[in-house]
């Protein structure tokens, strides 16, 4: 202590640093000794507590600034912080084959006239719109205005010929596990994406490449990577999500029990 | 009885060995004197319970943060996958992290541990002193049986380990709480995971530092110097009930 300047010198002479026969340890004798141990777990408690409440206004402080930092951050460390901006990777699989233009094919069946097989040549061959749209995963990440093109769903639906009766669509995925499905309704909305493209480039692997959908005014686990398959059925069926507790009809903002802000 | 250097109070004489006190050598002695004895006799420093409640909540926090790892950073995640599985992981490891901690209260060594954990005295406040002005003489960062960085670290990650548990069970059980609540358990979640994890790799990396102290977890003793040097205000308790 500072009162006892001459302590190093003379341990014996300072009672903080000197066993005491009568005292022996420090730290047991009954009655000395605050309780800061307890004081800082009830600290990182109430720290906790007012973090759950200061979390609406510090996660809009927080995105507005790492959404600028992640943009002059060539090390792409603000890529690895909660809500740094980006996408995450989800896979449900241990691992997903590749395809490419020669091996790609995309089925259409179940309730249709005229099932049909598309290559990625014959996809791209379609009429091709591009939507630009914020990206909002049900885990609560967000990438703006993020630009998806391809084939719109109706398209390809109208092409197969939908048969009365169809009530809905399902989507399988060539990593083998994934499903999800839509209403027909919701299926032949303007947004909704059989997605060959991503920010004006041909969509990668890990981003659900080549295919994949992209239901855009819904949360991001409906817009199926490493799409395969488009099967008309009569009502919904779950998907693999769905199965686990989400949202069958996942809008943004408005399922899931979360209060996003919409997308635009 | 003592085995601190600082202990000339005190003679050999005034305590006749006691025959348990201690495998490898006769009850505490100074430094001086177990030179003729042969080889230096270890401190207990962990009971068995105690090296098990470490260990297994090392396992399972261990556990939970590199599931967390693999669900959170891309590069892992695209590599492991299996995302529902990691999740489950993630959610069980978590949940059940404190429970070695709570059945090792009845352990009465583990209590008196805590005791001394929770308890900060004037040593205290001096080690911490000593260590943000970087004074490493000797004698200047005293200390008992843990110093005051081990006790601040244990009451750290203690109530870390208990917002992350409530936070996450928040995420886990979405019907537990109104919506909002959920979306801010995930920002709370997530940042302290971040400080939870650069602490817990502070502890693992002081502990490389330290092989004696790593040996006093994994047999349970440690070497007297070692604990003279670094804990010289621990009386064992075979000091004690000498």
């Amino acid at each position: 202590m500072d009162r006892n300047p001459g302590a190093a010198e003379h341990p014996a002479a300072d009672p903080d640093t000197t066993p005491d026969p009568d005292n022996p340890d420090p730290d047991t004798a009954a009655g000395r000794g605050t309780p800061v141990g307890r004081r800082v777990i009830l600290g990182m408690l109430a720290l906790g507590a007012g973090g759950m409440a200061a979390a609406p206004w510090l996660q809009r402080r927080l995105e507005k600034f790492l959404a600028v930092a992640a943009e002059n951050d060539p090390t792409g460390v603000t890529g690895l912080l909660p809500n740094g901006g980006g996408f995450r990777y989800y896979s449900v699989t241990s691992s997903v084959p590749h395809k490419n233009a020669e091996n790609y094919r995309l089925t259409v069946g179940g309730l249709v006239d005229k099932p049909a097989g598309y290559r990625l040549a014959d996809l791209r061959a379609l009429p091709q719109h591009r939507i630009i749209h914020d990206v909002q995963c049900v885990t609560g990440w967000r990438v703006p205005q993020t630009s998806f093109e391809g084939v719109r769903l109706a398209t390809l639906l109208d092409a197969a010929g939908v048969r009365p009766g169809a009530g809905a669509v399902r989507f399988t995925c060539f990593d083998g596990a994934y499903s999800e499905s839509l209403t027909l309704e919701q299926a032949r909305r303007d947004d909704v994406l059989v997605a060959l493209r991503m920010r004006d480039e041909p969509l990668g692997h890990s981003h659900g490449g080549p295919v994949r959908l992209y239901v855009a005014p819904m949360y991001f686990y409906k817009s199926a990577k490493w799409l395969s398959g488009i099967e008309v059925t009569h009502e919904v069926q779950p998907g693999y999500w769905e199965d686990r507790g989400y949202d069958v009809d996942a809008w943004v903002g408005k399922s899931n029990g979360r209060d996003d802000a919409a997308t635009t | 009885m003592t085995w601190t250097p600082g202990s000339a109070s005190r003679t050999d004489a005034m305590m006749p060995p006691r025959p348990d006190a201690h495998p490898g050598g006769p009850a505490p002695v100074r430094p001086a004197a177990h030179a003729r004895t042969g080889p230096r006799p270890r401190v207990a420093r962990f009971t068995p319970a105690e090296r098990w409640i470490h260990r297994t909540t090392a396992v399972l926090l261990g556990t939970c943060v590199v599931s967390a790892a693999c669900l959170y950073l891309p590069q892992l995640a695209e590599l492991v996958g299996r995302r529902a599985l990691v999740v489950t992981v993630h959610e069980w490891t978590g949940i059940l992290t404190p429970v070695p901690t709570l059945l090792g209260l009845v352990s009465r060594a583990f209590r008196a541990d805590l005791t001394r954990l929770n308890r900060f005295g004037p040593h205290d406040r001096r080690w911490l002193r000593a260590v943000l002005r970087r004074d490493t003489r000797e004698g200047a960062r005293p200390a008992g049986k843990f110093n005051a960085g081990q006790k601040l670290y244990a009451a750290y990650i203690s109530g870390a380990v208990l917002v992350m548990a409530g936070t996450g069970l928040l995420m886990w059980f979405t019907d537990l709480a109104p919506l909002v609540w959920r979306i801010s358990a995930t920002f709370v979640h997530d940042w302290l995971a971040l400080a939870v994890g650069i602490v817990l790799l502070g502890h693992i990396g002081m502990a490389l530092g330290d092989p004696e102290a790593r040996r006093g977890l994994r047999t349970g003793t440690v070497d007297r110097r070692w604990a003279a040097r670094e804990h010289p205000l621990w009386r064992t308790d075979e000091d004690r009930d000498g």
